[in-house]
């Protein structure tokens, strides 16, 4: 599963393809969406939840109160079913998507005018660390590369080669995921990928809940 | 204990407390809590992304910590509840989602429950079931409400409330005045015992013949204390510092226990139950327990430790609904900032519940959670 984009998209993995997937984008709703995307999925399977052998999470980077909601989610269930929680970079999720076997780059939508971005030799190998930055300081080291995500989309003058995929599929992050731990790769922990520091300001009447 | 009554876990995340909580019926088993205060204490007031990242490191662990407590399986358990709000956005959310996830893999049904009405619930744990209906005054850095709650699952009514800061604000603005460090309330409650509570006759808000009667604030009371503070700087003179935490702690539960002890004769209820964080004070403890007996009223406070925001609240008052069967909330719960204190739990869609009329029109605030 991964809520670290727009995108609430959850999918079941056997090892060998993929079962079942739901992908629905909505940036509001993320808290709302996630089970009943899960619940979907399992029934789609005819599977409960306790048939799941590991839970794979994109980790960001992603805007915090969306992404948390993957990360609490997956850690949950791996505590209450008792199996490990997998963390892989979000960005990852939308290489291994492109299918693209040239250098390129993943964007994707950090709002406040910003991408996070990486670079990639290919769609399995990463080459620089997820990074947050604004598009015009980026655009000479990425000049010339393709770029996918959403980022490409939303800063055309400054990324012209837009490729597919725009969103987060988990289908194509739980396959990236299947191959890793076939491979016995590694995997990150599952903790959030904020790349910003928190925002230190207490808001006037940060909670006020009076009744009317 | 019989072992028939509900065993529940609570969560709550509404504000810097991660708290789990296990109980079965009106009796504690668990009250795990972990807290990010000293992280916000250098920014003098909750922030709310600190906040947020704290309780998704701390959920699993506090969950797995309450279990281990309790000495249960969470496969024995009846039921999953969750402070679904009001609270702070991000804060809940994560909560919300913990809460689902883990009733969603334990097959368990899932009661998302108002924080307000927990704080007057958790009492049961204390001193046994709620009379109904109960009067509780609601104190904390976040909330000074009088409601009245004939019950508690499906019946609560807002009697009056602070206009302006709440009562726990006040007293971390003073502490802040007095250069005194956040949380203000423990501070001042320490050093308002050696000093005289008639030093300064500070004012008492919405007192007056002609104010509303249940109604609180205590903004103005926060400005003649700044400015009395300021005065005796500017002059040069050293600041009384135990006699202003007193006179001013005395100003601020003068009215809340007038108020209380005032509804509990209105509305002839003969009992008054104290929560919230600022419950925990030793004055306004001492205060209502001297007046409610004068009154004829009894005084139920639960220990400090329940006052404040824990898991156990929200796990007894899940307990509760689980009791008296009201409907499970279902898979789309979401966190609501701003849910209202009529509403004591969020059933899901497809139930509704016909008990009592829903006399507000009532918006789920869909705040963007992509930001
Ligand atoms: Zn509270």
């Amino acid at each position: 599963m991964d809520t670290a984009t727009p995108a609430v998209t959850v999918a079941l993995h056997d090892g060998e393809s993929v079962v079942a997937e739901s992908t629905q984008v909505d940036a509001r709703r993320h808290g709302e969406l996630l089970l009943p995307a899960v619940d979907r999925v399992l029934k789609e399977a005819g599977l409960k939840l306790d048939a799941v052998t590991g839970i794979v999470v994109g980790v960001g980077p992603g805007p915090y109160t969306g992404l948390r909601v993957g990360l609490v989610t997956a850690a949950t269930f791996a505590s209450a079913v008792g199996v490990p929680v997998h963390g892989l970079c979000t960005l990852d999720g939308l290489a291994y998507a492109s299918g693209i076997e040239e250098p390129f780059v993943v964007a994707t939508d950090a709002r406040r005018k910003e991408v996070y971005w990486a670079r990639y030799e290919n769609r399995r190998t990463r080459v620089t660390d997820a990074a947050v930055d604004r598009p015009a300081e980026i655009a000479e080291q990425v000049a010339g590369l393709p770029v996918v995500g959403a980022g490409a989309r939303l800063y055309p003058e400054f990324f012209p080669d837009a490729r597919d995929p725009e969103h987060q599929s988990a289908g194509a992050l739980a396959a990236l995921a299947a191959e890793r731990l076939a491979a016995g790769a590694d995997f990150l922990d599952p903790l959030p990928m904020y790349l910003r520091r928190p925002d230190a300001q207490v808001p006037k009447n940060y909670k006020v809940v009076t009744p009317k | 204990m019989a072992a028939d009554e509900p065993l529940v876990l609570g969560i709550e995340t509404s504000c810097d407390e991660t708290g789990v909580g296990i109980v079965r019926g009106t009796t504690l088993l668990a009250d795990a809590v972990a807290s990010s205060v000293d992280t916000h204490a250098r920014f003098g007031g909750v922030v709310p992304e600190i906040a947020s990242r704290a309780h998704l490191e701390a959920m699993v662990p506090t969950i797995e910590r309450a279990l281990k407590d309790a000495g249960i399986s969470a496969r024995d358990l009846d039921g999953i509840a969750v402070t679904a709000g009001p609270g702070l956005a991000g804060a809940l959310l994560v909560g919300v989602s913990a809460a689902k996830a883990y009733a969603y893999a334990l097959g368990k049904p899932l009661y998302g429950v108002n924080h307000l009405a927990s704080h007057i619930c958790v009492d049961q744990l204390e001193h046994g079931p709620l009379p109904e209906p109960t009067m509780a005054l609601l104190v904390s850095g976040g909330h000074s409400s009088l409601l009245l709650a004939p019950d508690i699952t499906a019946d609560v009514r807002p009697l009056g409330a602070t206009i302006d800061d709440a009562a726990g604000e006040a007293f971390d603005k003073i502490a802040r005045v007095l250069d005194l460090g956040f949380p203000g309330g423990p501070v001042i409650d320490r050093l308002a015992r050696e000093g005289d509570p008639n030093a300064i006759a500070f004012p008492r808000g919405l007192s007056g013949s002609k104010d509303p009667a249940y109604d609180f604030s205590f903004s103005g009371l926060k400005t003649a204390v700044a400015r009395w503070i300021e005065a005796r700087r500017a002059a040069g003179e050293e600041v009384p510092v135990r006699d202003v935490a007193a006179s001013f702690q005395e100003a601020v539960v003068d009215v809340l226990t007038r108020k209380a002890v005032r509804a509990c004769k209105d509305e002839g209820v003969d009992h008054l139950m104290i929560g919230g964080g600022v419950a925990a004070n030793s004055r306004l403890r001492a205060l209502a327990q001297e007046r409610c007996e004068r009154a004829g009223i009894r005084l139920r406070v639960p220990r400090p430790g329940l006052c404040t925001d824990n898991g156990a609240m929200v796990a007894a008052l899940g307990a509760e609904m689980v009791a008296r069967n009201r409907p499970a909330s279902d898979l789309e719960l979401s966190a609501d900032s701003s849910l209202p204190v009529t509403d004591p739990h969020v059933p899901g869609a497809h139930h509704h519940d016909h008990d009592h009329d829903h006399d507000h029109v009532h918006e789920i605030s869909k705040e963007n959670l992509y930001s």
